[in-house]
Protein backbone atom coordinates (compact mmCIF):
# COMPACT_ATOMS: atom_id res chain seq x y z
CA UNK A 1 0.00 0.00 0.00
CA UNK A 2 2.65 2.60 0.78
CA UNK A 3 4.42 2.13 -2.56
CA UNK A 4 1.08 3.21 -4.48
CA UNK A 5 2.71 6.81 -4.30
CA UNK A 6 5.53 5.35 -5.74
CA UNK A 7 3.36 3.80 -8.37
CA UNK A 8 1.59 6.68 -9.40
CA UNK A 9 4.66 8.90 -9.31
CA UNK A 10 6.20 6.23 -11.81
CA UNK A 11 3.25 6.25 -13.55
CA UNK A 12 2.81 9.78 -14.14
CA UNK A 13 6.14 9.85 -15.39
CA UNK A 14 5.60 6.82 -17.69
CA UNK A 15 2.49 8.22 -19.45
CA UNK A 16 4.81 11.81 -19.85
CA UNK A 17 8.32 10.20 -20.64
CA UNK A 18 7.26 6.80 -22.16
CA UNK A 19 10.41 5.87 -20.79
CA UNK A 20 11.50 1.79 -21.45
CA UNK A 21 13.96 1.48 -18.44
CA UNK A 22 11.15 2.05 -16.07
CA UNK A 23 9.58 -1.08 -17.09
CA UNK A 24 12.94 -2.84 -16.61
CA UNK A 25 12.82 -1.36 -12.98
CA UNK A 26 9.41 -2.28 -12.53
CA UNK A 27 10.12 -6.20 -13.44
CA UNK A 28 13.46 -6.00 -11.35
CA UNK A 29 10.66 -5.30 -8.61
CA UNK A 30 8.25 -8.32 -9.19
CA UNK A 31 10.61 -10.78 -9.94
CA UNK A 32 13.47 -11.67 -7.33
CA UNK A 33 14.67 -14.52 -9.14
CA UNK A 34 15.53 -12.12 -12.39
CA UNK A 35 11.78 -13.70 -13.58
CA UNK A 36 10.90 -12.19 -16.94
CA UNK A 37 7.52 -12.43 -15.84
CA UNK A 38 5.79 -9.24 -13.32
CA UNK A 39 4.38 -10.70 -10.37
CA UNK A 40 1.41 -8.81 -9.68
CA UNK A 41 0.17 -11.53 -6.79
CA UNK A 42 3.29 -11.28 -4.88
CA UNK A 43 3.55 -7.56 -5.10
CA UNK A 44 0.10 -7.09 -3.57
CA UNK A 45 0.51 -9.80 -0.73
CA UNK A 46 3.80 -7.45 0.13
CA UNK A 47 1.97 -4.39 0.49
CA UNK A 48 -1.41 -5.58 2.26
CA UNK A 49 -0.22 -8.14 4.47
CA UNK A 50 2.19 -7.68 7.41
CA UNK A 51 5.49 -8.18 6.91
CA UNK A 52 9.23 -7.77 9.19
CA UNK A 53 10.46 -5.01 7.19
CA UNK A 54 9.19 -1.44 5.99
CA UNK A 55 10.17 -1.59 2.66
CA UNK A 56 10.19 1.95 1.49
CA UNK A 57 11.05 2.28 -1.69
CA UNK A 58 13.58 0.60 -4.60
CA UNK A 59 15.61 2.47 -6.26
CA UNK A 60 17.92 1.76 -9.08
CA UNK A 61 17.17 -1.98 -8.13
CA UNK A 62 18.33 -1.60 -4.35
CA UNK A 63 15.50 -2.40 -1.77
CA UNK A 64 15.47 0.69 0.42
CA UNK A 65 13.55 -0.82 3.67
CA UNK A 66 13.74 0.01 7.43
CA UNK A 67 14.19 -3.50 9.39
CA UNK A 68 11.89 -4.30 12.53
CA UNK A 69 12.96 -5.96 15.78
CA UNK A 70 12.22 -9.74 15.75
CA UNK A 71 11.60 -10.75 19.12
CA UNK A 72 11.08 -14.53 19.70
CA UNK A 73 11.32 -17.38 21.94
CA UNK A 74 13.70 -20.25 20.70
CA UNK A 75 12.81 -23.68 21.79
CA UNK A 76 14.95 -23.70 25.09
CA UNK A 77 12.84 -20.95 25.84
CA UNK A 78 14.44 -17.91 25.95
CA UNK A 79 13.74 -15.02 24.17
CA UNK A 80 15.52 -13.29 21.25
CA UNK A 81 15.26 -9.52 19.86
CA UNK A 82 17.77 -8.71 17.18
CA UNK A 83 17.11 -7.21 13.52
CA UNK A 84 15.61 -8.81 10.71
CA UNK A 85 18.23 -7.62 8.74
CA UNK A 86 19.52 -10.60 9.83
CA UNK A 87 16.77 -12.88 8.36
CA UNK A 88 16.41 -10.22 4.79
CA UNK A 89 17.37 -12.97 2.47
CA UNK A 90 16.03 -16.34 3.94
CA UNK A 91 19.00 -16.14 5.95
CA UNK A 92 19.36 -18.66 9.17
CA UNK A 93 19.74 -16.62 12.42
CA UNK A 94 19.93 -17.95 15.81
CA UNK A 95 17.83 -20.87 14.43
CA UNK A 96 14.92 -18.53 13.30
CA UNK A 97 13.98 -17.85 9.37
CA UNK A 98 11.60 -16.76 7.51
CA UNK A 99 9.71 -19.47 6.24
CA UNK A 100 10.23 -19.24 2.13
CA UNK A 101 6.99 -19.35 -0.24
CA UNK A 102 5.17 -22.69 -0.93
CA UNK A 103 6.21 -23.68 2.88
CA UNK A 104 4.22 -23.77 6.00
CA UNK A 105 4.06 -20.57 7.47
CA UNK A 106 4.99 -18.91 4.45
CA UNK A 107 6.65 -15.39 5.21
CA UNK A 108 6.81 -15.84 8.93
CA UNK A 109 9.52 -16.30 11.37
CA UNK A 110 10.04 -20.54 11.55
CA UNK A 111 12.64 -22.18 13.99
CA UNK A 112 13.75 -25.85 13.53
CA UNK A 113 12.91 -27.97 16.31
CA UNK A 114 15.22 -30.71 17.75
CA UNK A 115 13.08 -33.12 15.05
CA UNK A 116 14.46 -31.12 12.55
CA UNK A 117 10.75 -29.57 11.72
CA UNK A 118 9.76 -26.18 11.21
CA UNK A 119 7.44 -24.36 14.23
CA UNK A 120 6.39 -21.25 14.62
CA UNK A 121 7.88 -20.07 17.96
CA UNK A 122 6.32 -16.99 20.46
CA UNK A 123 6.94 -14.42 18.23
CA UNK A 124 5.74 -10.89 19.69
CA UNK A 125 8.48 -9.24 16.86
CA UNK A 126 7.31 -5.15 16.28
CA UNK A 127 6.48 -6.29 12.44
CA UNK A 128 5.17 -3.12 10.07
CA UNK A 129 1.95 -3.23 11.33
CA UNK A 130 2.86 -3.27 15.15
CA UNK A 131 5.01 -0.49 14.31
CA UNK A 132 2.16 1.64 12.20
CA UNK A 133 -0.13 0.55 15.21
CA UNK A 134 2.08 2.23 17.22
CA UNK A 135 2.49 5.74 15.24
CA UNK A 136 -1.31 5.75 15.12
CA UNK A 137 -1.98 5.64 18.19
CA UNK A 138 0.47 7.85 19.25
CA UNK A 139 -0.65 10.64 16.79
CA UNK A 140 -4.48 9.66 18.17
CA UNK A 141 -2.83 10.57 21.33
CA UNK A 142 -1.34 13.92 20.52
CA UNK A 143 -4.38 14.61 18.72
CA UNK A 144 -6.90 14.66 21.56
CA UNK A 145 -4.69 14.92 24.81
CA UNK A 146 -3.46 18.34 22.66
CA UNK A 147 -7.07 19.52 22.48
CA UNK A 148 -7.72 18.52 25.92
CA UNK A 149 -4.50 20.81 27.15
CA UNK A 150 -6.09 23.46 24.99
CA UNK A 151 -9.31 23.34 27.55
CA UNK A 152 -7.33 22.76 30.97
CA UNK A 153 -5.40 26.10 29.77
CA UNK A 154 -8.77 28.42 29.09
CA UNK A 155 -10.49 29.53 31.01
CA UNK A 156 -14.14 27.97 31.42
CA UNK A 157 -17.10 28.00 29.04
CA UNK A 158 -13.80 29.02 26.26
CA UNK A 159 -14.78 28.48 22.79
CA UNK A 160 -12.54 26.53 20.69
CA UNK A 161 -11.68 27.47 16.85
CA UNK A 162 -9.15 25.53 14.12
CA UNK A 163 -8.08 22.74 15.12
CA UNK A 164 -8.93 22.33 18.58
CA UNK A 165 -12.74 23.17 17.48
CA UNK A 166 -12.65 20.25 14.45
CA UNK A 167 -11.47 17.47 17.11
CA UNK A 168 -14.54 18.77 19.27
CA UNK A 169 -17.00 18.62 16.49
CA UNK A 170 -16.20 15.40 15.41
CA UNK A 171 -15.80 14.20 18.61
CA UNK A 172 -19.61 15.45 19.64
CA UNK A 173 -20.81 14.66 16.40
CA UNK A 174 -20.12 10.78 17.37
CA UNK A 175 -21.26 11.19 20.85
CA UNK A 176 -24.61 12.70 20.02
CA UNK A 177 -25.37 11.04 16.30
CA UNK A 178 -23.99 7.80 17.37
CA UNK A 179 -23.23 6.87 20.53
CA UNK A 180 -26.39 8.99 22.79
CA UNK A 181 -28.86 7.94 20.16
CA UNK A 182 -28.20 4.62 19.75
CA UNK A 183 -27.71 3.64 23.11
CA UNK A 184 -29.61 6.05 25.15
CA UNK A 185 -29.48 6.96 28.79
CA UNK A 186 -26.31 5.61 29.85
CA UNK A 187 -24.54 6.03 27.08
CA UNK A 188 -21.76 8.11 29.07
CA UNK A 189 -20.70 5.12 30.45
CA UNK A 190 -19.81 3.48 26.99
CA UNK A 191 -18.71 6.73 25.25
CA UNK A 192 -15.32 6.78 26.24
CA UNK A 193 -14.93 3.12 24.64
CA UNK A 194 -17.01 4.14 21.37
CA UNK A 195 -15.18 7.01 20.83
CA UNK A 196 -11.83 5.52 21.27
CA UNK A 197 -13.00 3.08 18.86
CA UNK A 198 -14.25 5.12 16.30
CA UNK A 199 -11.01 7.44 15.90
CA UNK A 200 -8.67 4.43 16.06
CA UNK A 201 -10.54 2.69 12.80
CA UNK A 202 -10.45 5.91 11.25
CA UNK A 203 -7.05 6.84 12.13
CA UNK A 204 -5.53 3.67 10.92
CA UNK A 205 -7.91 3.41 8.03
CA UNK A 206 -6.58 7.13 6.95
CA UNK A 207 -2.93 6.23 7.80
CA UNK A 208 -2.90 3.21 5.91
CA UNK A 209 -4.26 5.45 2.42
CA UNK A 210 -1.48 7.68 3.05
CA UNK A 211 1.19 5.96 0.49
CA UNK A 212 4.45 6.82 2.34
CA UNK A 213 6.16 6.42 4.87
CA UNK A 214 4.35 6.89 8.29
CA UNK A 215 1.58 5.98 6.61
CA UNK A 216 0.66 2.87 4.44
CA UNK A 217 0.44 -0.07 6.55
CA UNK A 218 -2.47 -1.89 6.34
CA UNK A 219 -3.42 -2.15 9.41
CA UNK A 220 -7.13 -2.29 9.81
CA UNK A 221 -7.46 -4.98 6.91
CA UNK A 222 -5.55 -7.31 8.94
CA UNK A 223 -7.67 -9.69 10.53
CA UNK A 224 -5.21 -9.09 14.68
CA UNK A 225 -6.44 -5.69 14.73
CA UNK A 226 -9.85 -6.02 13.88
CA UNK A 227 -10.71 -9.11 15.92
CA UNK A 228 -8.98 -7.01 19.12
CA UNK A 229 -11.47 -4.51 17.90
CA UNK A 230 -14.60 -6.57 17.84
CA UNK A 231 -13.43 -8.51 20.93
CA UNK A 232 -14.02 -5.35 22.98
CA UNK A 233 -17.54 -4.58 21.73
CA UNK A 234 -18.24 -7.99 22.75
CA UNK A 235 -16.66 -7.78 25.81
CA UNK A 236 -18.32 -4.36 26.52
CA UNK A 237 -22.07 -5.25 25.37
CA UNK A 238 -22.25 -8.84 27.26
CA UNK A 239 -20.45 -7.87 30.64
CA UNK A 240 -22.76 -5.25 31.51
CA UNK A 241 -25.68 -6.74 29.95
CA UNK A 242 -28.44 -6.28 32.14
CA UNK A 243 -30.50 -9.32 33.45
CA UNK A 244 -33.43 -8.75 30.57
CA UNK A 245 -30.74 -9.43 27.99
CA UNK A 246 -29.78 -12.50 29.28
CA UNK A 247 -33.60 -13.44 29.76
CA UNK A 248 -34.12 -12.96 26.18
CA UNK A 249 -31.13 -15.25 25.09
CA UNK A 250 -31.95 -18.09 27.66
CA UNK A 251 -35.27 -17.56 28.15
CA UNK A 252 -37.02 -15.85 25.34
CA UNK A 253 -40.45 -14.73 25.00
CA UNK A 254 -41.57 -18.03 22.59
CA UNK A 255 -43.39 -20.87 23.00
CA UNK A 256 -42.17 -23.28 25.58
CA UNK A 257 -41.35 -25.69 22.97
CA UNK A 258 -38.90 -24.14 21.28
CA UNK A 259 -36.70 -23.79 24.40
CA UNK A 260 -37.56 -26.64 26.90
CA UNK A 261 -36.56 -30.09 25.38
CA UNK A 262 -34.42 -29.07 22.45
CA UNK A 263 -33.18 -25.10 23.46
CA UNK A 264 -33.48 -24.35 19.61
CA UNK A 265 -34.36 -20.29 19.98
CA UNK A 266 -31.44 -19.94 22.84
CA UNK A 267 -29.37 -21.41 20.82
CA UNK A 268 -29.66 -19.18 18.15
CA UNK A 269 -29.89 -16.07 20.44
CA UNK A 270 -26.70 -18.12 21.55
CA UNK A 271 -25.38 -17.86 18.40
CA UNK A 272 -25.98 -14.54 17.62
CA UNK A 273 -23.97 -13.05 20.83
CA UNK A 274 -21.42 -14.45 18.59
CA UNK A 275 -22.29 -13.66 15.31
CA UNK A 276 -22.57 -10.00 16.15
CA UNK A 277 -19.03 -9.11 16.92
CA UNK A 278 -17.77 -11.68 14.19
CA UNK A 279 -19.83 -9.53 11.74
CA UNK A 280 -18.45 -6.66 12.55
CA UNK A 281 -14.72 -8.09 12.76
CA UNK A 282 -15.18 -9.25 9.10
CA UNK A 283 -16.68 -5.89 7.86
CA UNK A 284 -14.14 -4.08 8.56
CA UNK A 285 -11.36 -6.30 6.94
CA UNK A 286 -13.09 -6.75 4.05
CA UNK A 287 -13.93 -3.59 3.19
CA UNK A 288 -10.33 -1.93 3.80
CA UNK A 289 -8.48 -4.91 2.32
CA UNK A 290 -10.02 -4.59 -0.66
CA UNK A 291 -9.84 -1.13 -0.99
CA UNK A 292 -6.23 -1.51 -0.87
CA UNK A 293 -6.07 -4.67 -3.20
CA UNK A 294 -7.85 -2.57 -5.82
CA UNK A 295 -6.01 0.55 -5.67
CA UNK A 296 -2.61 -1.56 -5.89
CA UNK A 297 -4.13 -3.38 -8.92
CA UNK A 298 -5.27 -0.55 -10.55
CA UNK A 299 -1.61 1.20 -10.13
CA UNK A 300 0.14 -2.27 -11.12
CA UNK A 301 -1.69 -1.97 -14.55
CA UNK A 302 1.05 0.93 -15.77
CA UNK A 303 3.71 -1.95 -15.16
CA UNK A 304 1.35 -5.29 -16.54
CA UNK A 305 0.18 -3.16 -19.80
CA UNK A 306 4.59 -1.71 -19.94
CA UNK A 307 5.40 -4.81 -22.12
CA UNK A 308 2.65 -4.61 -24.44
CA UNK A 309 3.89 -1.64 -26.31
CA UNK A 310 4.63 2.14 -25.86
CA UNK A 311 1.25 3.56 -27.25
CA UNK A 312 -1.20 0.65 -24.99
CA UNK A 313 1.20 1.31 -21.95
CA UNK A 314 0.76 4.84 -22.15
CA UNK A 315 -3.53 4.93 -22.27
CA UNK A 316 -3.66 2.56 -19.76
CA UNK A 317 -1.19 4.69 -17.43
CA UNK A 318 -3.43 7.40 -17.96
CA UNK A 319 -6.95 5.03 -17.45
CA UNK A 320 -4.34 3.57 -14.02
CA UNK A 321 -4.07 7.60 -12.79
CA UNK A 322 -7.21 8.24 -13.96
CA UNK A 323 -9.03 4.70 -11.84
CA UNK A 324 -6.27 5.19 -8.51
CA UNK A 325 -7.47 8.68 -7.97
CA UNK A 326 -11.30 7.64 -7.88
CA UNK A 327 -10.53 4.37 -5.69
CA UNK A 328 -8.35 6.79 -3.61
CA UNK A 329 -11.23 8.93 -3.33
CA UNK A 330 -13.78 5.70 -2.96
CA UNK A 331 -11.02 4.78 0.11
CA UNK A 332 -11.16 8.20 1.94
CA UNK A 333 -14.96 7.62 1.78
CA UNK A 334 -14.86 3.95 3.28
CA UNK A 335 -12.39 4.91 6.19
CA UNK A 336 -14.94 7.13 7.48
CA UNK A 337 -18.03 5.10 6.73
CA UNK A 338 -16.31 1.93 8.04
CA UNK A 339 -15.19 3.69 11.36
CA UNK A 340 -18.56 4.69 11.73
CA UNK A 341 -20.65 1.45 10.79
CA UNK A 342 -18.21 -0.28 13.30
CA UNK A 343 -18.90 2.26 15.72
CA UNK A 344 -22.69 2.67 15.09
CA UNK A 345 -23.25 -1.14 15.42
CA UNK A 346 -21.57 -1.25 18.31
CA UNK A 347 -23.49 0.93 20.17
CA UNK A 348 -26.41 -0.39 18.84
CA UNK A 349 -25.78 -3.86 19.79
CA UNK A 350 -24.52 -1.86 23.39
CA UNK A 351 -28.18 -0.34 23.49
CA UNK A 352 -29.48 -3.72 22.67
CA UNK A 353 -27.78 -5.44 25.41
CA UNK A 354 -30.03 -2.88 27.71
CA UNK A 355 -33.01 -3.68 27.29
CA UNK A 356 -34.77 -1.48 29.96
CA UNK A 357 -37.56 0.39 27.98
CA UNK A 358 -39.12 -3.32 26.85
CA UNK A 359 -39.00 -4.49 29.98
CA UNK A 360 -40.95 -1.35 31.28
CA UNK A 361 -43.60 -0.98 28.45
CA UNK A 362 -44.34 -5.18 28.70
CA UNK A 363 -45.15 -3.85 32.93
CA UNK B 1 0.01 -15.76 5.62
CA UNK B 2 -3.34 -16.21 5.60
CA UNK B 3 -5.43 -13.43 5.59
CA UNK B 4 -8.16 -15.04 8.26
CA UNK B 5 -5.47 -16.13 11.03
CA UNK B 6 -4.46 -13.63 12.96
CA UNK B 7 -0.92 -13.63 13.72
CA UNK B 8 0.24 -13.71 17.61
CA UNK B 9 2.31 -11.31 17.67
CA UNK B 10 0.60 -8.62 16.11
CA UNK B 11 -2.68 -9.32 18.31
CA UNK B 12 -0.56 -8.80 21.51
CA UNK B 13 0.67 -5.40 20.01
CA UNK B 14 -2.72 -4.18 18.79
CA UNK B 15 -4.35 -5.28 22.28
CA UNK B 16 -1.34 -3.44 24.37
CA UNK B 17 -1.39 -0.31 21.75
CA UNK B 18 -5.34 -0.03 21.90
CA UNK B 19 -5.80 -0.47 25.76
CA UNK B 20 -3.05 2.01 25.98
CA UNK B 21 -4.95 4.58 24.64
CA UNK B 22 -8.67 3.57 25.67
CA UNK B 23 -7.10 4.05 28.81
CA UNK B 24 -5.35 7.24 28.14
CA UNK B 25 -8.17 8.98 26.45
CA UNK B 26 -10.96 7.23 28.47
CA UNK B 27 -9.55 9.69 31.72
CA UNK B 28 -7.74 12.43 30.24
CA UNK B 29 -8.72 12.71 26.64
CA UNK B 30 -12.55 12.27 26.12
CA UNK B 31 -14.14 13.00 29.05
CA UNK B 32 -12.56 16.43 28.95
CA UNK B 33 -13.72 17.82 26.00
CA UNK B 34 -17.10 16.27 26.16
CA UNK B 35 -17.59 17.99 29.63
CA UNK B 36 -16.32 21.46 28.50
CA UNK B 37 -18.71 20.90 25.91
CA UNK B 38 -21.68 20.18 27.78
CA UNK B 39 -20.72 22.45 30.43
CA UNK B 40 -20.81 25.42 27.71
CA UNK B 41 -23.87 24.16 25.69
CA UNK B 42 -25.34 24.51 29.82
CA UNK B 43 -23.60 27.66 30.13
CA UNK B 44 -25.39 28.81 26.98
CA UNK B 45 -28.65 27.86 27.42
CA UNK B 46 -28.56 29.31 30.98
CA UNK B 47 -27.17 32.67 29.49
CA UNK B 48 -30.16 32.55 26.93
CA UNK B 49 -32.65 32.00 29.76
CA UNK B 50 -31.13 34.97 31.59
CA UNK B 51 -31.39 37.12 28.37
CA UNK B 52 -34.58 36.25 28.13
CA UNK B 53 -35.83 37.37 31.67
CA UNK B 54 -33.99 40.41 31.45
CA UNK B 55 -35.42 41.48 28.67
CA UNK B 56 -38.64 40.68 29.98
CA UNK B 57 -37.64 42.91 32.70
CA UNK B 58 -36.75 45.77 30.72
CA UNK B 59 -40.39 45.70 29.09
CA UNK B 60 -41.80 45.78 32.26
CA UNK B 61 -39.68 48.40 33.39
CA UNK B 62 -40.59 50.10 30.50
CA UNK B 63 -44.19 49.45 30.79
CA UNK B 64 -44.40 50.47 34.23
CA UNK B 65 -42.48 54.19 33.44
CA UNK B 66 -45.12 54.44 30.63
CA UNK B 67 -48.08 54.04 32.88
CA UNK B 68 -46.38 56.23 35.37
CA UNK B 69 -45.83 58.93 32.47
CA UNK B 70 -49.86 59.08 31.85
CA UNK B 71 -50.91 58.69 35.17
CA UNK B 72 -48.73 61.85 35.84
CA UNK B 73 -50.72 63.62 32.57
CA UNK B 74 -53.55 62.69 33.94
CA UNK B 75 -52.79 63.84 37.54
CA UNK B 76 -51.21 67.27 35.66
CA UNK B 77 -54.40 67.87 34.24
CA UNK B 78 -56.78 66.98 37.07
CA UNK B 79 -54.70 69.49 38.96
CA UNK B 80 -55.27 72.33 36.53
CA UNK B 81 -58.80 71.55 36.30
CA UNK B 82 -59.02 72.19 39.73
CA UNK B 83 -56.78 75.72 40.20
CA UNK B 84 -58.62 77.15 37.71
CA UNK B 85 -62.19 75.98 39.37
CA UNK B 86 -60.70 77.30 42.48
CA UNK B 87 -59.75 80.05 40.97
CA UNK B 88 -62.79 80.87 39.85
CA UNK B 89 -64.56 79.74 43.05
CA UNK B 90 -63.00 82.29 44.73
CA UNK B 91 -63.16 85.21 42.49
CA UNK B 92 -66.78 84.67 42.76
CA UNK B 93 -66.94 84.47 46.39
CA UNK B 94 -64.96 87.82 46.57
CA UNK B 95 -67.22 89.56 44.01
CA UNK B 96 -70.52 88.46 46.13
CA UNK B 97 -68.86 89.47 49.52
CA UNK B 98 -68.19 92.86 48.06
CA UNK B 99 -71.58 93.30 46.88
CA UNK B 100 -73.32 92.31 49.91
CA UNK B 101 -70.90 94.73 51.98
CA UNK B 102 -71.93 97.60 49.61
CA UNK B 103 -75.78 96.70 50.12
CA UNK B 104 -75.13 96.68 53.56
CA UNK B 105 -73.42 99.71 53.77
CA UNK B 106 -76.07 101.41 51.48
CA UNK B 107 -78.37 99.98 53.58
CA UNK B 108 -77.34 101.39 56.90
CA UNK B 109 -76.99 105.22 55.16
CA UNK B 110 -80.07 104.97 54.03
CA UNK B 111 -81.10 104.00 57.25
CA UNK B 112 -79.42 107.27 59.19
CA UNK B 113 -80.46 109.50 56.72
CA UNK B 114 -84.02 108.52 57.37
CA UNK B 115 -83.26 108.74 61.09
CA UNK B 116 -81.75 112.56 60.77
CA UNK B 117 -84.76 113.40 58.43
CA UNK B 118 -87.20 112.09 61.01
CA UNK B 119 -85.09 113.66 63.57
CA UNK B 120 -84.67 117.26 61.62
CA UNK B 121 -88.58 117.12 60.85
CA UNK B 122 -89.49 116.45 64.81
CA UNK B 123 -87.10 118.97 65.96
CA UNK B 124 -88.50 121.70 63.07
CA UNK B 125 -92.17 120.45 64.29
CA UNK B 126 -91.31 121.39 67.60
CA UNK B 127 -89.93 124.49 66.75
CA UNK B 128 -92.89 125.34 65.27
CA UNK B 129 -95.29 124.46 67.58
CA UNK B 130 -93.31 126.27 70.08
CA UNK B 131 -93.01 129.45 67.81
CA UNK B 132 -97.28 128.97 67.50
CA UNK B 133 -97.91 128.71 70.83
CA UNK B 134 -95.52 131.87 71.31
CA UNK B 135 -97.54 133.59 67.75
CA UNK B 136 -100.67 132.50 70.11
CA UNK B 137 -100.29 133.80 73.15
CA UNK B 138 -99.22 136.99 71.83
CA UNK B 139 -102.35 136.78 69.46
CA UNK B 140 -104.94 135.64 71.96
CA UNK B 141 -103.27 137.99 74.63
CA UNK B 142 -104.41 141.07 72.22
CA UNK B 143 -107.50 139.60 70.31
CA UNK B 144 -109.64 137.87 73.77
CA UNK B 145 -111.53 140.22 74.30
CA UNK B 146 -113.79 139.92 71.52
CA UNK B 147 -116.10 137.30 71.99
CA UNK B 148 -116.83 136.65 68.21
CA UNK B 149 -113.65 137.10 67.54
CA UNK B 150 -112.41 134.42 70.11
CA UNK B 151 -114.85 131.82 68.25
CA UNK B 152 -113.83 132.60 64.80
CA UNK B 153 -110.26 132.24 65.64
CA UNK B 154 -110.53 129.01 67.36
CA UNK B 155 -112.46 127.52 64.88
CA UNK B 156 -109.60 128.92 62.11
CA UNK B 157 -106.88 127.35 64.49
CA UNK B 158 -108.57 123.72 64.51
CA UNK B 159 -109.23 124.12 60.29
CA UNK B 160 -105.35 124.51 60.37
CA UNK B 161 -104.78 121.92 62.99
CA UNK B 162 -106.15 119.52 60.97
CA UNK B 163 -104.82 120.84 57.47
CA UNK B 164 -101.52 120.51 58.88
CA UNK B 165 -102.50 117.04 60.05
CA UNK B 166 -103.28 115.53 56.88
CA UNK B 167 -100.66 116.89 55.14
CA UNK B 168 -98.32 115.40 57.50
CA UNK B 169 -99.87 112.30 57.16
CA UNK B 170 -100.30 112.50 53.29
CA UNK B 171 -96.45 113.38 53.50
CA UNK B 172 -95.89 109.72 55.08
Amino acid sequence: MMNIGKHITLACIAAAALLAPLCASAEEHGGEGGEKELAIGDIITEHVFDSYWWHITTYKGRHISMYLPIIARSEGGSWHVFSSRHLAHGEVYRGFRIAAKGEKHEGKVVATSAAGEAYRPWDISLTKNALALTINSAIMLALFLGAARWYKRRPKNATPSGFVCAVEMLVMDVEEGIVHASIGKDYKRYSPYLLTAFFFILINNLMGIIPIFPGGANTTGNIAITFVLALCTMVAVNLFGNREYWKEIFWPDVPVWLKVPLPIIPLIELFGVISKPFALMIRLLANIFAGHTVILAFTLLVFITAKIGVGINAGMTAFSVVLSIIMLCLEFLVAYIQAYVFTLLSAVFIGLSRPEHHAAHKK
Amino acid sequence: MSLLTPDFGLLFWMLVNFLIVFGILAKFGFPVITRMVSERRDHISKSLLAAEEATKKLENVRQESLAMLDEARVRQTEIIKKAIADGEQIVRNAQQKATEETEKQLDAARRSIELQKEKALSEINAQVALLSIDIAEKILRRQLDDREQQETFALQMVEETENIRRKRSHRR
